[in-house]
């Protein structure tokens, strides 16, 4: 463990900026990419539902 | 086990959908204790300081984004081959996270290169292959779109991913063919690496998680292009039964 205190963690020796902007932006990347995945997914079980009670009808 | 038995499909379909989880789960696991390794245990870099943990990100991002283009060469090698659906289907679900891991790489290297060499940007050879990279990944998925007819789409831009395959091992030697202001490679096959033993293990287990994630978000995709593009056969309507 490097870090006496969560200040210090988050400053990361003045390349907070640097440091956190790099590992925020591929957490943003990956969260949107994964959900968007999710929603596409999630839309075309709908969508084949909506056509199976179409056809029982 | 006859493996071409997964090429079908309707048989790849159920088998992706358990590789997703399975390496989603994974991925998720390694990305903690990478990154517990990477933020927390390993030590300070005696000369680049705390900046040098960007690479935990930035290696990985950059190596997917050239695997991924191999990998989408290949698929498309195959489908232009033997006429093979899947494998086309493979190589578009590819695409979009090939691209995401080439901007992350340029991305994180701006955030690294700005208070290690004093700029975001330089022309460098390793810079320029890398971005020329992501015009690459960005030609094939909007040349995909512009053609209606989705075999016809897939043949050409599976020969602009073949054609554009050449622009890798340009990416990876370019830090020996010229002299770059990109550090050489602090990982090879051919050396002993130079780093120390607890940040390498950090990043080849952040390595491996990025692999696995490539994986899982690929196949995921493949599963929404096999539903899009089947839509009219009768096996997708008994989907609902299995699943």
């Amino acid at each position: 463990m490097n870090w006496n205190s969560v200040s210090e963690f988050i400053h990361m020796g003045g390349y907070g900026l640097y440091v956190w902007g790099s590992y925020a932006m591929v957490a943003a990347v990956m969260i949107l990419e994964v959900w968007q995945l999710r929603s596409r997914a999630r839309a075309q079980d709908a969508a084949s539902l909506l056509t199976q009670d179409g056809e029982n009808v | 086990m006859n493996w071409f038995k997964y090429a079908a499909p309707q048989r790849f379909y159920p088998l992706a959908g358990i590789l997703v989880t399975w390496c989603s789960v994974l991925a998720t696991l390694l990305a903690i204790v990478g990154l517990t390794i990477g933020l927390l245990i390993a030590p300070t870099d005696f000369q680049q300081g705390e900046s040098y943990r960007i690479i935990f990100i930035h290696v990985p991002a950059s190596w997917m984004s050239m695997v991924i283009f191999v990998a989408m060469a290949f698929w498309s090698a195959i489908g232009l081959a033997f006429n093979a659906r899947l494998a086309f289907m493979l190589a578009r679900a590819l695409a979009p996270t090939g691209a995401l891991m080439c901007f992350l790489a340029l991305w994180t290297g701006a955030l690294w290169g700005k208070p290690t060499w004093g700029a975001w940007w330089v022309w460098d050879a390793r810079l320029t292959s890398e971005l020329i990279l992501l015009f690459l990944y960005i030609g094939y998925l909007a040349l995909h779109s512009t053609i209606q007819d989705t075999r016809r789409a897939d043949r050409a831009a599976g020969l602009l991913a073949l054609v554009g395959v050449v622009n890798v091992p340009i990416i990876y030697f370019s830090v020996k063919w010229w002299n770059t202001l990109h550090q050489g490679a602090s990982v090879s096959v051919s050396a002993a690496p130079r780093m120390a033993s607890i940040m390498l293990i950090g990043m080849l287990i952040m390595a491996i998680a990025f692999w696995l994630y490539a994986i899982a978000t690929a196949l995921a995709r493949t599963r929404i292009l096999i539903r899009e593009r089947e839509a009219q056969s009768a096996w997708i309507d008994s989907l609902e039964e299995q699943t």
